[in-house]
């Protein structure tokens, strides 16, 4: 089975080497993809020497167009199986086991690790933390299921999830929208609770100001989807 | 003092028909030195078009501006009929932006890609050394 690990990084020359290693030392037959959102520093070069491939964008997207550029990889190179993991080190690969394996048993399409399923190792600022919260109970009331964390883009992918993101993916804060979109498209999700670190280096793309431009943008994102997409009917129905 | 109901003064409509006219001038113009496409030019020349018609039709204008209860001064109709012209254009664009904000994202994509591809079949060239000497040259 082909598999793919799609790393976003934009600035991240301080945390990517260690990432792409710890994914190659979690599982050597994951092909490492990069996508170098036009930093400015060395990630690219980096990565490349860590031994990952390297996509690198000619300007800056934003980590929408960055992950769905990895997606558009994944799908036109045959891949079955993706996993995402953020270029700043916050997510552990060695936790990826347990999302890979609910994707392969079929348990879902998409596997999110989560930081509020039960497991406990993540703190965050308190205004974060509720609008987290905000976020994740809105999804789960338009999807009718209990989604906990909305915000995580630590992922595993099967081919299904590949193909529907390759071809559409939201752009600026993803996460959110693309938890609607798998609904619409009767796509599963599942969360599994992982433990994620604090940044290695860097800083969050969220904060100050953009925190409530970030709301206002998902809400707005959320409500006109919730208008305008339809659930397609199911294969076999 | 009493406020007379009055018309559209002249020199108000001559004004402002010279101003449509140069309107539309100018969009032929642009038009025919291929500067503005077609289809972006059509709005623009139902602008020009409509406040011409206002402007030079006096009588029209009184009317309209009867109907909508502006009985003072009947060339306010003209400035408002030319703001929600105007606001139709700046909406219109703002989803020709939106348009070409996507493809513009989708040609990224495939140009970092098909440079990766082009990377891993030609040359050992390490990432990040085309942009950079790419730099440099300009």
């Amino acid at each position: 089975m082909k598999k793919i690990a799609i790393v976003p990084a934009y600035n991240e020359q301080g945390a990517i080497g260690g990432v792409v290693d710890e994914i190659r030392a979690f599982d050597p037959e994951f092909d490492v993809l990069v996508v170098d959102d036009a930093s400015h520093d060395a990630t690219a070069q980096i990565a490349h020497a860590h031994g990952a491939r390297v996509v690198t964008l000619p300007f800056n997207l934003g980590i929408g167009g960055a992950v769905q550029t990895g997606f558009r990889y994944a799908a036109e190179h045959g891949y079955e199986l993706a996993a995402r993991v953020d270029g700043d080190g916050q997510h552990d690969p060695a936790e990826l086991r347990g999302l890979i394996e609910a994707v392969l048993r079929g348990d879902a399409d998409i596997c999110v690790g989560s930081r509020f399923v039960g497991a406990e190792g993540y703190r965050s600022s308190r205004s974060r933390r509720i609008g987290i919260r905000i976020l994740a109970r809105t999804v789960s009331l338009l999807t009718g299921q209990k989604v906990t964390d909305t915000t995580s883009g630590f992922q595993v992918l099967d081919r299904k999830a590949i193909e529907l993101f390759a071809d559409d993916y939201p752009h600026d804060y993803p996460e959110v929208e693309a938890a609607l979109m798998l609904h619409k498209h009767r796509l599963r999700l599942s969360e599994l609770p992982v433990r994620m670190r604090e940044r290695v280096a860097g800083r969050s793309s969220i904060r100050g100001f953009r925190t409530v431009y970030y709301m206002a943008k998902v809400m707005l994102a959320i409500l006109i989807g919730a208008l305008r997409r339809r659930a397609t009917p199911l294969e076999d129905a | 003092m009493i406020l007379a109901v009055s018309g559209t003064p002249l020199k108000v409509s001559l004004a402002a028909t010279a101003a449509s006219l140069l309107l539309l001038l100018v969009v032929f113009e642009l038009i025919r030195s291929r500067r503005l496409r077609e289809r972006y030019a059509l709005l623009w020349l139902l602008t020009g078009l409509v406040l011409l018609a206002l402007s030079a039709w006096r009588g029209g204008l009184n009317t309209i501006a009867g109907w909508v209860g502006v009985e003072t001064y009947p060339p306010a109709v003209l400035f408002a009929v030319a703001l929600l012209f105007v606001l139709a254009v700046l909406l219109h664009y703002s989803t020709v932006l939106s348009k070409v904000t996507d493809q513009n994202v989708i040609l990224a994509q495939r140009v970092a890609l098909l440079e990766l591809e082009l990377r891993e079949r030609g040359s050992a060239q390490a990432p990040g050394e085309a942009a950079a000497s790419e730099a440099r040259a300009s």
